[in-house]
């Protein structure tokens, strides 16, 4: 065991960089996701087919291939085509793809449970289109995302660590070397499975925080309590308060 | 009909056809609004009442025939024998003359009341905010509510919100006002207050005005004009006084009958 804590030690120095890697793919790979989502999410519902349609091909194409296919497509068969990518943007790239697909699916959803009031309001004041969905629809639509986009992110936090096979050193790759050092698998994995959770967990209070924020912004509860944000809630989705007057 | 002294009506319909699948809502309908007039639509569910309003503020579409807001084709126009559906930049200019209070109030709850009531002064109208807030606060003094202007909009009672609703509808200064069953999902002492406050805006406004209601001695009091819908269709058109005391037709004395309990 001392040899495992003296090489843990050894390791540490390396252990910052890695995380950083890690939070790299998960951050770059969350804003490039939810950027994707809101394009195809909204694309999705759209009246025009010529909108409709693609986002509709996108969304079903990126979820319906593997992740471990699309980073390794990205990295080694993109570059027969002329066009290669650092290994840490086709994480970027491959993760914010394919997540956003997942995404996109909760953005319309929550677009379409806000209730149909809140269009019809927007419209007999002469809203704009895009005006319409900016001030009036997203931040009613955003708090019923929030939950699902936290698993979203947990999850893709944990995709990330694929990308330890298209040579990034990242939180996976230090553990992996970890294991090579000691030779103890029990006590290697048992630090990446802790480290795995903490970063996860820390996610966890952000996204709580976010929820209970916007949901205040709603009028709905109250400042959140410490409780409230550091408690670790599963991710279930909102659900939509219709009371009288329409008002979620 | 009555026409105002220019002659043009405030709202024209002419052969409005609106169906729901199979269902016609209505069928070739036609009629107009004079500027100012304070027109009530009865008849029972289904009648196509709600959906004449909801035509006139663009939330739905009609399938055939012309509807006009002061003479402009607002939603169809005819291009030789073409029946085609006009722009949203176009419909946008003739919509905002145009403003609707719902059944459901539907106000933001995402916003103050204040910003409830400026949103669309600043951002649709171009008002400037300060200007704006003033005419907001006026109005909220208008309609009893001074001292919610910061409220958020889910602490307020569904009479509250009704009232903030109105005074959002009138802020973008309408010629038209739709009335869509606004005291239908209040409380009976609650219903007393919103009639009072469209009472006060009948009173000191030329607001053309259309109402779909239950509340018949409101209509008689308000309305110059109450049309009596079955099927899509008019089927009696009358002054307050004479539709409910002496209606003529059968189908109006069997649903005033069975509204007033008379």
């Amino acid at each position: 065991m001392s040899d495992d804590l003296q090489a843990l030690i050894d390791s540490l120095p390396d252990l910052g960089g890695a995380v950083l890697v890690t939070l790299q793919m998960t951050l770059g790979g969350a804003v490039l996701a939810m950027l994707v989502a809101l394009v195809l999410g909204f694309g999705s519902r759209t009246r025009s087919l010529w909108v409709r349609g693609p986002s509709r091909v996108v969304i079903e194409f990126f979820r319906g291939t593997s992740l471990v296919v699309q980073i390794f497509w990205l990295f080694y068969v993109l570059p027969v085509f002329g066009f290669k990518m650092e290994a840490l943007a086709v994480a970027i790239v491959a993760l914010g793809l394919n997540y956003g697909a997942y995404a996109a699916e909760v953005v319309r959803g929550s677009v379409e449970s806000v209730p149909t009031g809140q269009w019809e309001a927007a419209t007999a004041l002469n809203l704009g289109p895009f005006h319409k969905i900016r001030r009036v629809i997203f931040p009613q639509a955003w708090a019923l995302m929030i939950p699902q986009l936290a698993n979203l992110l947990i999850q893709l936090l944990k995709g990330s660590a694929l990308a330890f096979y298209i040579t990034l050193h990242d939180l996976y790759w230090w553990i992996d070397e970890l294991q090579r050092d000691t030779r103890d698998t029990f006590f290697s994995y048992g630090c990446g499975l802790v480290l795995y959770f903490v970063i996860a967990y820390v996610l966890t209070w952000g996204m709580n925080w976010l929820e209970e924020r916007a949901k205040r912004r709603l009028g709905r509860g109250t400042r959140p309590r410490l409780r409230d944000v550091f408690g670790l809630k599963p991710g279930v989705p909102t659900e939509v308060v219709r009371v009288k007057g329409g008002v979620a | 009909m009555t026409n105002t002294s220019n002659g043009t009506p405030a709202i024209e319909f002419r052969d409005v056809v609106k169906r729901f699948g199979d269902n016609v809502v209505l069928d070739k309908l036609n009629f107009s609004v004079a500027q100012g007039d304070r027109v009530t639509l009865i008849g029972p569910s289904g009648s196509g009442k709600t959906t004449i309003l909801r035509l006139l503020m663009t939330l739905e579409e009609a399938n055939g025939g012309l509807i006009l807001i002061d003479g402009d084709p607002y939603t169809h126009e005819y291009k030789g024998d073409k029946w085609v559906e006009i722009p949203e930049k176009r419909r946008r200019v003739v919509r905002n003359r145009v403003g609707m209070v719902f059944q459901q109030f539907n106000l933001f709850p995402n916003m103050t009341v204040l910003e409830n009531i400026i949103e669309a002064p600043v951002h649709v109208l171009g008002l400037s905010k300060k200007d704006a807030t003033d005419r907001a606060e006026q109005l909220l003094e208008q309609v009893g509510m001074p001292d919610k202007r910061d409220a958020r909009c889910t602490q307020l009672s569904g009479g509250q919100q009704q009232r903030v609703a109105i005074a959002r509808a009138l802020a973008m200064d309408p010629e038209i006002l739709l009335l869509d069953e606004v005291t239908s999902a209040l409380d009976p002492e609650i219903v007393a207050d919103v009639l009072g406050v469209l009472r006060d805006i009948a009173r000191t406004t030329d607001i053309t005005m259309l109402l779909v209601t239950h509340e018949m001695q409101f209509a008689r009091e308000v309305s110059n004009r109450v049309l009596m819908f079955d099927h899509g269709q008019i089927v009696e058109e009358a002054d307050p006084e004479t539709m409910f005391t002496n209606p003529k037709h059968e189908r109006t004395q069997e649903f005033l009958k069975a509204v007033l309990g008379g």
